[in-house]
């Protein structure tokens, strides 16, 4: 009968966020010992029939007010600071972070790693190296949460939501939804493994470190996604120069898109998949809006290999 | 001008009393504000995603009809507030024969909303399986943009409705009152109503009417 | 000749249905929410069976999500927020300000025919084969995906939320104008003040929820994409919208009974309230920040940073008010007379626990730490020990203070101490392992668990079967003391305030002569007192 009190910390930040943890509940615990020390104090000292001193009883006092209003507001504006800092490191993945693609859907995780391997309910990553996942849901809201990583991001349909961690030691922690997304919602999870980085290497070129199967299709999905932009015929339009019925996409990813009708919009991942799904959203200035849709003719997953080759197009 | 009936309990004098009918009035029109504003909320968000769409969806709607309609319910509010002044004046006929042309007014309102809807249906422009649009490309957020229509020109009307039967039964007491009643306070909150659905009014008409695109 | 009590003032059942008097509408609302109370207690009952063993054997998944949505749904809208409002408020308002009843009696019935009417639709969809949303309908599940009677209990809901705009906007005309002469706003007692707080919530935040669960209804019905982005349209949308009424909610359920604790606690210290301006002052300052801080439900909802950055700060300051409350409180303990009869056990449980409870928030309001913690079982601790720990602990409270004034009977204090120190044995050991659960990352809402987990689990669900009988003890000795308690005189607690001034139980009309105030409230003197 185990009895864990406390989770493993297995990740970079794990151990900030304990640290802010503890920081907190040193602050909570002396509020309670005070508030229920003073409760206790005084239900005995001034119990009636004590003989305790009741002499000239206050009724108010503006300093005690003002004490007991600014100390607890400068303690919990550190608290902010620090809750935010960290918050703000969770936001900003590192920019040599492996990047990992997450289809949530009822009720499984459909992953995909840049490199070309795919997995259901399980994640494999190296120790020692920042990952970044993309994600999206294919129908309502799912949470991918790993609590020894210390964090969560809500997975979204008709977007993307990024959330990225660093391993730093190797084993095997629980993977869970905890966003509730109907029946089956306490299933939807597996296990998220942390290997060495030569471990990690041999995972990837085709050895199952795990009992889930997965498949070990040789390709990557940026190449995955060039075989699909041939096939759907985006080459058609879509040439390099400026030749196509289409603007060119070399280097399209991260660019500053220039919109007709005014504005400009940053080409991430999120709008290079709604350039996909609902083309006329946004238009590209000096291009009219001809591109047909693609909905329905491609899954969340073929998406993000279509959005993963995109992001492998250099620019000129 | 006397009254026949002292403050009814648990008021202990009539002016409390009045003061309270018109606080609860304010009250109910501060949640009043909440209700439509939730739906403003969105309106205000889509329209800022949607920005061609619904300028596109809002050159369908029938600009000649609702200006019209905008005018005869502002007319309708300055009918209300001169009842209203017949009220606190104690002419009760006089608050009878404003208050039924106020009537006369919200209904030729709710008579040109019908007639647009109508329209708007047979143009196949009511959200569901029988919309239609052109441009495709734009058809579902303008199907969002006459969802918005129909749900907030809906909620309108239903309060325009509920506004009718109130000032029905206003006038009923004021043909039957004579001078006995003091029928001041139940018109200025009769009153106040009227003028908020107005002012709701005021807001929907620029939103669904007057933003048109080229 | 003495006038009927408002009990035996007329005896039809009609006299009962059609009363206008808002002593027994009151009443007609204890009978209601306490029924409510145990449909919701029932349903927790379950949940806490099926999570003893770590498989989850007992219901089935879709039972299970049916029954968490029960919970939720009858315990936040059929129970907490009506409870002391609609019952205490209702009964003890008018009393205390010196009114014959609230400004507008006849609406006072209607609020609790409409809560009537909401709750026959949500139990409807309870019987009709349930809701699986959870009680907080998130899209697109709830508006595209559930199979289940969402819209019969999104009209419960909504009607029952009328029945709070209207409570709210009753109490805030009476509070205004039926005052009695010499009853300043300065002189006012807390519990009216935030009952005043309470309303505004009431009045600003309901709507808003009553439109966001329209919406749902109308996109169920009629698949346009306001939420559904295979429409076009944004799950964060509902979320915003949904947040925005369910935060401030919370406070329409805790500051009614911070009120009631700011009765209690100068009546059995025997000794004037300390900082009155600024426990008043804080009530209506929650009911402001609360309105500022609704995305703190949604810091990792793919809300943007500089939203959750702002949600955050304003998390922090809410929290200071309540503070100031609990430090005021046993500011006032300090040099006062202290009897520990069964209210102020309730009252002093209340401070402890709901010390506890808003003191976790500032984990949550932490955004480092939220990320970890959201949709775990910590949060389920961390609102439980405010709501029940704190909420319901006040209710009790109140239920036990103004008892002898609502049915003219003593109940056995004894028992009264009894059950309340069960009721807070029971409460810690039922949610203090749910903060453990969470921070290891056991996520809400999960009919099954891995088995590292099942001892805090064992647990809490033994802490929630002594939870359970901490709270039938009262039903047996206050329906116990209705025949054979003592009878109990005007002022059983030599408490101030006007309510204590008439009979117990008072007559229809509340007061034979209108009272006349000449001082602020909490005038006690500090000397020894018997109780009756």
């Amino acid at each position: 009968m185990t009895l864990p009190l406390f989770p493993v910390a297995a990740s970079t930040l794990a151990p900030r966020v304990d640290a802010l943890m503890l920081y907190v509940l040193g602050i909570v615990l002396t509020f309670i010992v005070l508030v229920g020390g003073f409760i206790f104090f005084f239900a005995l000292k001034y119990h009636h029939g004590s003989r305790a001193d009741r002499s000239s009883p206050v009724y108010f006092s503006l300093p005690l007010e003002l004490a007991w209003t600014v100390i607890p507001l400068v303690l919990t504006l550190s608290i902010f600071f620090w809750g935010a800092e960290l918050f703000i490191a969770m936001r900003e993945p590192p920019a040599d972070a492996l990047e990992v693609y997450v289809v949530g859907r009822q009720w499984m995780w459909d992953i995909q790693h840049a490199e070309g391997r795919r997995e259901v309910d399980a994640l494999h990553l190296p120790v020692g190296r920042p990952v970044k996942l993309l994600m999206t849901s294919a129908d309502v809201i799912h949470s991918f949460f790993v609590p020894a990583f210390r964090v969560k991001q809500d997975v979204l349909p008709g977007r993307y939501t990024t959330m990225w961690f660093q391993a730093s030691k190797p084993g095997r922690y629980h993977l869970f939804c905890s966003q509730y997304c109907g029946t089956s919602h306490a299933a939807m999870g597996g296990w998220v493994t942390a290997l060495s980085p030569a471990d990690y290497q041999r995972w990837l070129d085709g050895a199952s470190a795990g009992g889930v199967a997965d498949s070990a299709s040789g390709e990557t999905m940026a190449e995955s996604g060039a075989r699909l932009f041939h096939r759907l015929n985006c080459a058609a339009c879509h040439r390099d120069g400026a030749s196509g019925a289409g603007p060119a996409l070399a280097g399209v990813f991260g660019r500053a898109v220039q919109l007709e009708g005014g504005g400009t919009v940053l080409a991430d991942e999120s709008y290079l998949r709604e350039s996909i799904l609902r083309p006329n959203a946004k238009i590209v200035k000096g291009w009219p809006p001809r591109m047909p849709t693609y909905e329905g003719q491609v899954d969340e997953a073929q998406l993000q290999q279509l959005v993963a080759y995109l992001k492998s197009l250099k620019g000129a | 001008m006397t009254d026949a009936s002292a403050a009814s309990p648990p008021f202990t004098d009539r002016e409390q009393q009045r003061e309270a009918a018109r606080i609860g009035m304010w009250v109910f029109l501060t949640t009043e504000v909440m209700f439509f504003g939730a739906l403003f909320l969105v309106y205000f968000y889509d329209q800022h995603i949607f920005h061609d769409a619904f300028a596109s969806a809002g050159g369908r709607t029938d600009l000649g009809l609702g200006a019209g309609n905008t005018a005869v319910l502002l007319l309708s509010s300055l009918t209300m507030a001169l009842a209203v002044r017949a009220a606190k004046q104690g002419r009760d006929r006089a608050l009878f024969g404003r208050l039924l042309l106020t009537m006369i007014l919200g209904s030729a309102f709710l008579a040109l909303k019908g007639l647009e809807y109508a329209r708007h249906i047979h143009e196949g422009l009511l959200p569901g399986a029988s919309f239609v649009y052109e441009p495709a490309a734009l058809a579902r957020p303008a199907e969002l943009f006459f969802y918005l229509y129909f749900v907030m020109t809906g909620l309108h009307a239903v309060h325009m409705l509920v506004g009718l039967a109130w000032l029905a039964v206003l006038a009923v007491r004021a043909r039957g009152a004579d001078g006995r009643v003091d029928l001041g306070t139940p018109a200025e909150v009769a009153g106040l109503y009227w003028h908020f659905i107005d002012v709701v009014w005021i807001f929907l008409f620029p939103m669904f009417y007057l933003v048109r695109g080229h | 000749m003495e006038p009927l009590d408002y009990l035996h003032d007329g005896d039809t059942v009609s006299s009962w249905l059609l009363t206008t008097d808002h002593k027994r509408i009151g009443l007609l609302y204890l009978f209601s929410i306490t029924f409510f109370f145990f449909i919701g207690g029932f349903a927790a009952l379950l949940m806490r069976l099926e999570l003893l063993t770590p498989a989850g054997h007992l219901v089935q998944a879709e039972t299970y999500n049916k029954l968490f949505t029960m919970h939720g749904v009858t315990m936040v809208f059929f129970f907490l927020i009506p409870s002391i409002p609609s019952v205490l408020g209702n009964f003890i308002l008018p009393l205390m300000i010196g009114a014959d009843d609230m400004a507008f009696p006849r609406m006072n019935l209607l609020s609790w025919y409409l809560f009537m009417a909401g709750g026959f639709f949500a139990l409807s969809a309870m019987i009709l084969g349930g809701v699986d949303t959870g009680w907080t309908f998130y899209a697109p599940y709830s508006s595209v995906y559930s199979n289940t009677r969402v819209i019969t209990m999104a009209v419960g809901i909504i009607i029952a939320g009328f029945s709070s705009i209207f409570t709210g906007l009753n109490f805030i005309a009476t509070i205004h104008r039926l005052r009695a002469p010499g009853l300043t706003w300065s002189r006012l007692p807390l519990f009216v003040w935030s009952l005043y707080a309470t309303s505004l919530i009431f009045v600003l935040g309901t709507p808003v929820l009553t439109m966001s669960l329209v919406l749902i209804a109308l996109e169920r019905l009629f698949g346009i994409g306001v939420f559904n982005p295979a429409l076009g349209g944004d799950p964060l949308l509902f979320q915003h919208l949904f947040w925005f009424y369910s935060h401030p909610a919370v406070y329409i359920m805790i500051l009614p009974s911070m009120g009631v604790v700011s009765e209690i606690i100068p009546c059995f210290a025997r000794k004037r309230i300390f900082g009155y301006g600024f426990i008043a002052g804080s009530s209506l300052a929650i009911a402001l920040l609360g309105f500022l801080v609704w995305g703190h439900h949604m810091f990792v909802s793919g809300q943007s940073l500089y939203a959750g950055l702002v949600f955050s700060l304003f998390s922090f300051l809410v929290a200071i008010p309540s503070g100031v409350k609990v430090f005021n409180w046993i500011a006032t303990l300090h040099k006062g007379r202290i009897y520990l009869r069964t209210p102020m056990i309730y009252a002093l449980g209340f401070i402890g626990l709901f010390t506890i409870g808003g003191l976790t928030g500032l984990m949550l309001a932490a955004l480092g730490l939220d990320a970890h913690v959201h949709d775990t079982y910590f949060i389920i601790a961390h609102f439980h020990y405010i709501m029940v720990g704190g909420a319901v602990m006040g209710y009790l409270g109140g239920i036990h203070f103004w008892w002898p004034k609502i049915t003219g009977r003593l109940y056995s204090d004894f028992w009264g101490r009894v059950s309340a120190v069960v009721v807070f044995i029971g409460f810690n050991l039922t949610f203090f392992p749910q903060f453990l659960l969470g921070y290891l990352g056991m996520p809400r809402r999960f009919y099954h668990y891995p088995p590292e987990f099942q001892v805090l689990n064992v647990l809490s669900t033994a802490g929630a079967s002594i939870l359970g009988v901490g709270y039938l003890i009262p039903l047996v000795y206050l329906a116990w003391s209705l025949k054979y308690g003592r009878k109990a005189g005007p002022n059983p607690w030599k408490a101030t305030g006007l309510e204590w001034t008439t009979a117990s139980p008072p007559p229809k009309e509340n007061f034979t002569q209108i009272p006349l105030v000449d001082s602020g409230p909490y005038r006690y003197e500090g000397e020894e007192v018997a109780f009756d």
